[in-house]
């Protein structure tokens, strides 16, 4: 990160830019292919945010992607890219699965908390074999994490097409219901006077994820183990003259990394579903890099990135919907156009900005990147706190 | 404006047959830095003309001016007394001006032929180039005493070499002046002497030569004037043979400076430090130390002097405890592991050995951290800065802030990344830490290197200081005049082996050159 531009610029107004330059291409593409730009977008967002129905899809996307998100983004700090959110998510499932059908919990609360060690447990287990090889072996962790990605695909259809397969379940491969003990509130019964239909993912699980939120802050800017993974990231052969050992280092950052992707689960898997289906990640691992590329790897941009792809989502399902010109392929063009503008493009958008701020400005300044998380940075959370 | 030349009359005619290059007011501001303030030179032909200043004293800036890197705001080059725009670098080639970049432009896996041609090749195909350029390669090869195989690939080459290539590849393209910056930094002392024969060859031919550097020996040794720079302006243009030393740093920094380190004769206490038989083989399987005895004392400083690469970082890094090596090393009498199964950086510390790196900035320092963070780095586990799990960020910023005020950093702000602050204060900040961790044994390498002059006075009286308190010192250093000037014993390093051991009383430059080079005269 640059040290010439206020912390408030790289985090919000950078993005902001990078949106807002995506959404001018994307409405180009969809005038050329004769469709108002203007309606499109108006339903896009109206979709999205219109609605408590929308609001309810979208905050659901968004705890998906603010666990993906905050796991890449532990990696990142430890300058590890962690391809793998999408198996160890899927595998986070397993564990979440396994814990549910096995055990008879007697409340939701309980069953949450063990739901919650299983999905990381499971997570980071799928991490810390490509971790173990990288710390080891040097084998490179983006390659390893991406083929993890298809043994975990691998080992769930077998799992689902041989184990767990419930019998009579009309040939999807899916397990059993988890009983009626252990389903989550959803927003409906939570938030009563917010207006949620009863037909909304959204659960107990967006709770988690805030909470998600602020212990990676903690994590990386409050303890010795952030440290030393901040340390071992910027800079590894200083981390070494420290006394940081890289193999310990790359191990805890993974298994931190995997145990959060593997969290996902438990919105999905044990909020939503309420079984286990063959791909209960639906992408969200591969989202979590984008989110976690345009929140900066901070906890606030995560999830103020997150809400972003999860308007995104929703918003395209109905623009999909509402608009038979706009094909599904059409919002995925939308949706990466975004991520290439945030993620790749980043750097078109900052060069120019920071020139603007250093002409601008005498003094330079001194940025505070462990200032804690603002309140107004979350104008989603109001949306579920009493 | 301060510029007061001491040279030649300030308002030369134009077109004056004698001058190669002149400046007048050139200005350069990046935002609200002004980098270069009205900036006059006059540089007479067949002269070598120095340029000196501290790290951040405009010197580069000016001369990205010259080489057309930069527009300057204001200001006016003449070249040969014919006013001349500069707005890139071809016409800087075109206008005669060639430049020798601290770090090289060569294209490593290219012969030297090749490298040679890049960029002014005369047509489509390549061989009447090449041929052509490998007749005039051996013309000045032979003309400048500069033998370099043609043929050889870059990547092959020594240091002095490859600047033998970039001086040639000026040459090529018919350069008159001659820019080289800091050229001597990579060198080893007869490298640079070589270097200072060439440069000599080429200025007897009626080339002229500007040499940026920050070393005053170097000033003094070579050139025939000198202008210094400090904080964007120029202070002086003097001819060297009228100055000395002495009046060059107190134009650098501004105040009286003391080049010689003041120090009263050691008083060694117990053996702090035995190094046995220490063997080290680095991972490409390349013995980087073949069998080094040394002792140290407390209140002793031991000098390792050597030409860099000759096993010294390996010591280093094999006492501070990131290195694996065989042999013995005992610290107050205690074996210490050194298979670095059973330990690393940190039991180190904690055995009392604290370690000042070489490359402050890839290992000493994270550069994205703020200041406070970097004062506990290494030490990060200790007590003072948290409990087992949490991290207490004000107690490290306190702790930075005490440590700012005492060892003098500038600007005193825990706050500012470490990126930001000059070479001298960066190590003002690692000195700090380590220093003030009172350790039995000081590990310091390359204590000054791309540190301005005003603080190297400051940290050598810090080392001093520190022996003083009776604490065991080993310095390592490239640089002779620092090993002369500090230690109390001094050891030559020469491919891994300990050439001698003598007294900086009883030594000199020239012996020590000698052992450095791998040739000892008598046994130590």
């Amino acid at each position: 990160m640059t040290d010439t531009l206020p912390k408030w610029v790289d985090i919000a107004l950078i993005p902001l830019v990078n949106v807002t330059l995506a959404l001018i291409v994307s409405g180009i593409v969809v005038a050329l292919i004769g469709e108002n730009p203007f309606e499109a977008l108006r339903i896009l967002v109206n979709g999205a945010i219109g609605s408590a129905y929308g609001w309810g899809y979208t905050l659901y996307y968004m705890t998906n992607f603010v666990f993906t998100g905050l796991g890449v983004a532990v990696a990142f700090h430890a300058r590890m890219f962690n391809i793998g959110g999408e198996g160890q998510a899927a595998l986070g499932g397993l564990g979440v699965a396994l814990c549910l059908l096995f055990i008879p919990w007697p409340h939701w609360s309980i069953a949450l908390i063990a739901a919650i060690f299983g999905a990381a447990l499971f997570g980071a287990a799928w991490a810390a074999i490509p971790a173990y090889l990288q710390a080891k072996r040097g084998s490179h962790i983006v390659i390893t994490t991406i083929m993890f990605n298809f043994i975990a695909s691998a080992l769930m259809v077998y799992l689902l097409s041989r184990v767990l397969l419930v019998p009579g379940a009309g040939g999807s491969p899916e397990t059993a219901r988890f009983v009626e003990a252990v389903h989550l509130p959803n927003a409906a019964t939570v938030l009563p006077f917010m207006g949620f239909p009863r037909s909304t993912p959204l659960n107990i699980s967006f709770a988690v994820a805030i909470l998600a939120c602020f212990f990676v802050w903690w994590l990386i800017w409050r303890t010795r183990i952030g440290y030393e993974i901040r340390a071992f990231g910027h800079a590894a052969p200083a981390a070494i003259y420290a006394g940081i050992a890289p193999v310990r280092i790359t191990m805890i950052a993974m298994l931190i990394s995997g145990g959060l992707c593997g969290m996902m689960a438990i919105n999905s898997v044990m909020g939503e579903a309420e079984r286990l289906v063959i791909d209960p990640v639906q992408g969200a691992g591969f989202v979590g890099i984008a989110v976690a590329l345009m929140g900066r790897s901070h906890p606030v941009g995560v999830a103020l990135a997150a809400l972003l792809f999860g308007m995104l989502y929703q918003g395209g399902a109905e623009l999909e919907f509402e608009i038979p010109g706009i094909s599904r392929e059409m919002v995925i063009v939308i949706q990466a156009l975004v991520i290439l503008f945030t993620g790749a493009l980043d750097n078109m958008v900052r060069g120019p900005l920071e020139k603007a701020f250093v002409a601008r400005r005498k003094r330079p300044s001194k940025p505070e990147p462990t200032t804690p998380l603002e309140a107004g940075g979350h104008p989603e959370r109001k949306q579920v706190e009493p | 404006m301060t510029s007061a030349s001491l040279g030649p009359s300030h308002t030369p005619a134009l077109g004056d047959e004698g001058l190669a290059l002149e400046l007048r007011g050139i200005s350069k501001a990046f935002g609200p830095v002004q980098a270069n303030k009205d900036i006059s030179i006059q540089v007479r032909r067949g002269t070598i003309h120095g340029i000196i200043g501290e790290n951040g004293a405009g010197k580069s800036t000016l001369m990205s001016i010259l080489y057309g890197f930069y527009k300057a705001d204001a200001g006016e080059i003449y070249i040969g007394g014919r006013r001349t725009e500069i707005p890139d670098s071809q016409t800087a080639i075109a206008s005669g001006i060639g430049m020798v970049f601290q770090h090289f432009k060569l294209v490593p896996n290219f012969t030297v032929l090749e490298n040679v041609v890049l960029g002014a090749e005369d047509g489509a195909m390549l061989r009447p180039s090449l041929a052509k350029a490998r007749k005039l390669l051996t013309d000045l090869a032979h003309e400048y005493e500069m033998d370099v195989d043609p043929d050889a690939v870059v990547e092959d080459l020594s240091v002095g070499l490859q600047q033998r290539v970039e001086i040639l590849k000026a040459l090529y393209r018919e350069a008159d002046i001659l820019i080289l910056d800091e050229p001597t930094g990579v060198l080893t002392p007869a490298e640079a002497d070589h270097l200072f024969r060439i440069l000599r060859g080429l200025r007897d031919q009626g080339k002229t030569i500007i040499l940026i550097t920050h070393k005053l020996r170097e000033i003094m040794e070579i050139t025939d004037s000198v202008s210094v720079m400090r904080r964007g302006e120029m202070t002086a243009t003097v001819q060297t043979a009228k100055t000395s030393p002495e009046q060059l740093a107190e134009l650098m920094v501004g105040r009286k400076v003391l080049l010689r380190v003041d120090k009263a004769p050691a008083t060694p206490g117990d053996t702090v430090l035995e190094v046995r038989n220490l063997q080290v083989v680095n991972s490409q399987g390349v013995e980087k130390l073949r069998g080094i005895d040394l002792d140290l004392r407390a209140g002793e400083i031991l000098g390792i002097a050597g030409v860099a690469g000759n096993g010294q970082s390996e010591l280093l890094q094999v006492l501070g405890g990131y290195a694996s090596g065989t042999g013995s090393i005992r610290i107050k009498g205690q074996e210490i592991d050194l298979t670095g199964t059973a330990s690393d950086a940190r039991t180190r510390r904690a055995r009392g050995i604290a370690h000042v790196p070489e490359d402050r900035q890839r290992e000493g320092l994270i550069m994205d951290f703020h200041a406070w963070e970097n004062i506990a780095f290494g030490y990060h586990d200790d007590a003072r800065y948290g409990s087992a799990f949490h991290m207490d960020n004000a107690a490290m910023r306190e702790d930075c802030a005490g440590k700012m005020e005492r060892f003098d950093v500038r600007p005193p702000d825990p706050s500012l990344e470490a990126k930001n602050f000059s070479g001298g204060n960066q190590q003002k900040i690692v000195l700090a830490r380590e220093i003030e961790r009172d350790p039995d044994l000081l590990l310091i390498g390359q204590p000054t290197r791309g540190v301005d002059i005003g603080a190297i006075e400051f940290i050598h009286q810090q080392i001093v200081a520190l022996r003083d308190r009776g604490k065991a010192i080993l310095l390592v250093s490239v640089e002779l005049d620092e090993i002369m000037g500090l230690s109390d014993r001094i050891a030559v390093l020469f491919d891994g082996r300990i050439m001698g051991e003598r007294l900086p009383s009883e030594t000199d430059q020239g012996e020590l050159g000698l052992l450095m080079a791998g040739m000892s005269g008598e046994a130590a």
